[in-house]
């Protein structure tokens, strides 16, 4: 090694190359390792979706015959599956549970962390624990009762959305702990405060405190907007007629009915369901993180 | 209640639209309680009818008076957790102690009518009609009635399941081609409408005097028969007039059936009815099932297990290396390697689910291997697992690299000085840290994976099914449940919910556990 690179690289590094690669290098390869084992995947549907042929014999890592969006055409034209009606489904579905969900587990967490009531630490606990009881475990009798139902009133019947979303709204109190823990750490003064110069209870809320959590609050919207987006169970037993499936039933459905010549158009779905995701996680990336040490999970 | 808030200075006035809000929302609830409850009256649908009663009582007594305040905000989500949560495991309980399933939905009244209806035979001379099916209510719904042309004399006739066959005035119906296509006041079903009813359809006979009526047959025709049993209610027995044997209710295995004289079953028609515990003895003395179930649970567990340290492992492993304050580019990392966390988990099942095809898939022809993943009951777990660990570990690597920030650099600084390798400094100071800040996650992760029927559905389907059972290799309880209720071979509601109290039982065991590592009971304030 000549001096003048041993200095470039002490001043670099304040060490020997050997000793750098000893201290950090190996991090850089394992770190290298690390990305190429977690995008490898995502590489090969990127490229599935622009490849030609468009079968699974063909589809490689890296679209090595040429590069074509006849996929995409494919599937915004509705020509090999109704994507963008299930695009839509997924969005009314997913937009409004997740909604739902973070704003009643919002009211119930103002009622937690800010009003002291009888049974409300015995409240939390039931709710802690009956959320561990998630619907598709009692996927028989959701299915049973919204059989009923759709007899009396057919718009909340099995094959609605009305119906499918009723049923993962159960799922309400999804957020409440998260959320709890956050008023928990906004002062008590701020609502006194507000209570002193009369504002009621709900304009306390409404006006005080909600607003003061905002980019929290998109986070969370965020985890069980992705969360609903991946329910499969529910709508795979609901949702069977093909105008009111969600992606995740649709996309399950057309691809698993032919997988090997499917692949093409499958990934350009893929894709374009991908991405908004990502961009959005990649956004809010350092709120997720601490939203997720704060307990949540996604599947 | 209000031992935070100080005592109000000022009365608190109420807003013209906080009025407003709470006329519009009372005025909905009542709308919609008289809109809707009579037509549960009529379905008989008392189960629901209870649910819109409570919920509207609860509604005007929260909402309509200032008293009251935490159940104000607590109704909305309780209401759901009640009704989509908390009623189907009641529901679920009450199932598993019945042969409810394909065949046994109905009561014992509907099945002796069918068994009966079926029984028409078409004499041999029977003449083909050509039918139309018809209806007041809805094309979905019914009633339905049927006008027959009769081929010989074009004579058109019109009956339902309550009014016998007779003859129609020409004059209300018109015919085109021999069929009937328009009846005054009636809808006419088209082909489409008629298939999505056929099985119903097929149920249907009209009378045409007491021992004759007239069933469809196919979608187009119909035609004449006689009835060739016939039930008595003072016995509670079928008889057969063409043979005079005598069909009673006897037991055949744990369900009653019509049985002939020698004890065995002789109509396929069952009824809904109280089984008792038997179908948790099923699952729990019939070898087949019984070893069915336990190894079910036993991967169930090595899946969660498995699952939980495999992704741990990796995403620990990964923030201990990249967590490193003189490393470049840490931002780009943790960026790009959250990516598999950000995609949705069903695309993420379906792209992997391609990556283990045996021909073309992307393992066996970058390894070179040929390798049987799907077919092979151990390669599938292990496909499982991989697959669950790709999906994982970003979680984890985010939450230990966390974690690892919060713990202080002099701790470790202070063990090096004092003589500890890096390796010591890491394992006995920084990893005992790290878990007891996990821990919980790592609890709610294995819950999480316990019930996590994605994994296997988009990917394996449970598969491989080696002996031919329901059970697949890698189907964990959840997705058993699924495939016996669902699956194609006849839905077994029953059962399956007997399996599904079971997976009640584990999942609170799992909740137990949870609840004591995590601390919540003394947290909770």
């Amino acid at each position: 090694m000549s001096s003048t690179t041993a200095s470039r690289a002490e001043s670099r590094h304040r060490m020997p190359a050997g000793r750098w690669f000893a201290e950090i290098g190996w991090r850089h390869v394992v770190g290298v390792l690390a990305i190429a084992f977690a995008v490898f995947p995502i590489l090969f549907v990127l490229s599935a979706s622009v490849n030609p042929s468009g079968s699974l014999s063909s589809a490689n890592l890296l679209p090595t015959s040429g590069v074509t969006f006849e996929h995409y055409a494919a599937m915004l034209g509705g020509e090999r599956a109704n994507f963008l009606r299930w695009y839509l489904n997924t969005i009314i579905v997913c937009g409004v549970v997740a909604t739902g969900q973070v704003f009643l587990s919002l009211l119930a967490a103002y009622a937690f962390s800010r009003l002291r009531f009888r049974g409300r630490r015995g409240g939390m606990l039931a709710v802690l624990l009956i959320m561990m009881f998630p619907a598709i475990l009692s996927m028989i009798a959701v299915y049973t009762m919204i059989a009923d139902l759709g007899e009396a009133v057919p718009v909340l019947g099995l094959n609605t959305l009305a119906g499918y979303i009723a049923v993962l709204m159960g799922g309400a109190f999804g957020q409440v702990w998260l959320i709890k823990g956050f008023f928990d750490t906004i002062p008590t003064s701020l609502d006194e405060a507000a209570i002193l110069d009369g504002a009621t209870h709900w304009q306390t809320f409404s006006r005080i405190l909600v607003p003061s959590m905002t980019p929290i609050l998109a986070t969370t919207l965020l985890l069980a907007l992705v969360g609903s987006m991946s329910e499969f169970l529910i709508g795979s037993i609901f949702l069977t007629d093909d105008s009111k499936k969600t992606l995740a039933v649709g996309m399950y459905g057309m691809f698993s009915s032919d997988r090997s010549n499917n692949l093409g158009v499958f990934a350009a779905g893929s894709v374009m369901v991908m991405i908004p995701v990502i961009l959005l996680y990649q956004f809010l990336q350092r709120f997720i993180v601490g939203g997720s040490t704060a307990g949540a999970v996604k599947g | 209640m209000t031992s935070t808030h100080a005592p109000a200075h000022r009365t608190r006035s109420t807003t013209a639209s906080a009025v407003l809000t709470r006329v519009l929302v009372l005025g909905a609830t009542l709308a919609l309680t008289v809109f809707i409850a009579p037509v549960l009256i009529a379905q008989q649908s008392w189960m629901w009818l209870a649910v819109l009663l409570a919920a509207a009582v609860a509604i005007f007594a929260l909402y309509s008076t200032r008293r009251f305040v935490p159940g104000k905000y607590l109704f909305p989500g309780t209401f759901f957790l009640g009704v989509f949560l908390i009623l189907p495991i009641v529901l679920t309980v009450g199932y598993s102690f019945t042969n409810y399933g394909d065949g046994t939905r109905g009561t014992k009244e509907q099945a002796i009518g069918s068994i009966v209806a079926n029984s028409v035979q078409p004499s041999p001379d029977a003449p083909r009609y050509a039918m139309t099916v018809a209806t007041s209510g809805s094309p979905a719904e019914g009633p339905y009635e049927l006008f027959l042309v009769d081929p010989a004399d074009g004579t058109v006739l019109h009956g339902d399941e309550e009014t016998a066959l007779s003859e129609v005035d020409p004059g209300t119906v018109s015919v085109d081609d021999g069929r009937v296509t328009e009846a005054d006041g009636l809808t006419i079903l088209d082909a489409n409408q008629v298939n999505t009813i056929y099985d119903e359809l097929m149920e249907l006979a009209v009378p045409v005097d007491e021992t004759t009526a007239v069933r469809p047959l196919g979608v187009n025709q119909a035609f004449v028969g006689s009835t060739v049993l016939q039930y008595d209610e003072a016995s509670d027995s079928i008889t057969d007039t063409s043979t005079g044997e005598v069909y009673t209710v006897g037991t055949v295995g744990d369900e009653q059936y019509f049985v002939d004289s020698e004890g065995q079953r002789a109509f396929s028609q069952g009824w809904l009815q109280n089984v008792g515990l038997s179908n948790y003895e099923r699952l729990l003395t019939n070898p087949t099932v019984a070893k069915q179930f336990l190894s079910a649970f036993v991967w169930t567990l090595v899946f969660a297990a498995g699952s939980v340290l495999t992704t741990f492992a990796l995403g620990f492993a990964l923030a201990l290396i990249l967590n490193d304050q003189r490393l470049r580019g840490r931002k780009v990392y943790r960026s790009i390697l959250i990516m598999p966390y950000a995609i949705p988990g069903f695309i993420s099942l379906l792209v992997w689910s391609n990556f283990y095809n045996r021909d073309f898939g992307l393992i066996n022809e970058m390894l070179g291997l040929d390798l049987n993943w799907f077919g092979d009951p151990t390669l599938a777990k292990v496909a499982v697992l991989l697959t669950n660990l790709w999906m994982g570990f970003p979680y984890m690597f985010i939450v230990s690299t966390g974690a690892l920030q919060a713990i202080p650099d002099e701790l470790t600084e202070a063990s090096r000085m004092d003589g500890a390798s890096r390796w010591q400094a890491t394992s006995r100071i920084v990893l005992p840290l790290l878990l007891v800040a996990v821990a919980p996650l790592l609890v709610s992760s294995f819950a999480f994976n316990f019930n996590n029927f994605n994994a296997i559905e988009l990917l394996t389907e449970g598969g491989p099914f080696p002996d031919g059972s329901g059970r697949g290799a890698t189907d964990i309880l959840i997705s058993m449940v699924y495939r016996i209720a669902f699956g194609g071979s006849g839905a077994d509601f029953g059962f399956a919910a007997a399996v599904s109290v079971c997976l009640f039982v584990l999942t609170g065991v799992l909740a137990a556990i949870q609840f004591r590592f995590t601390n919540v009971l003394e947290d909770v304030n």
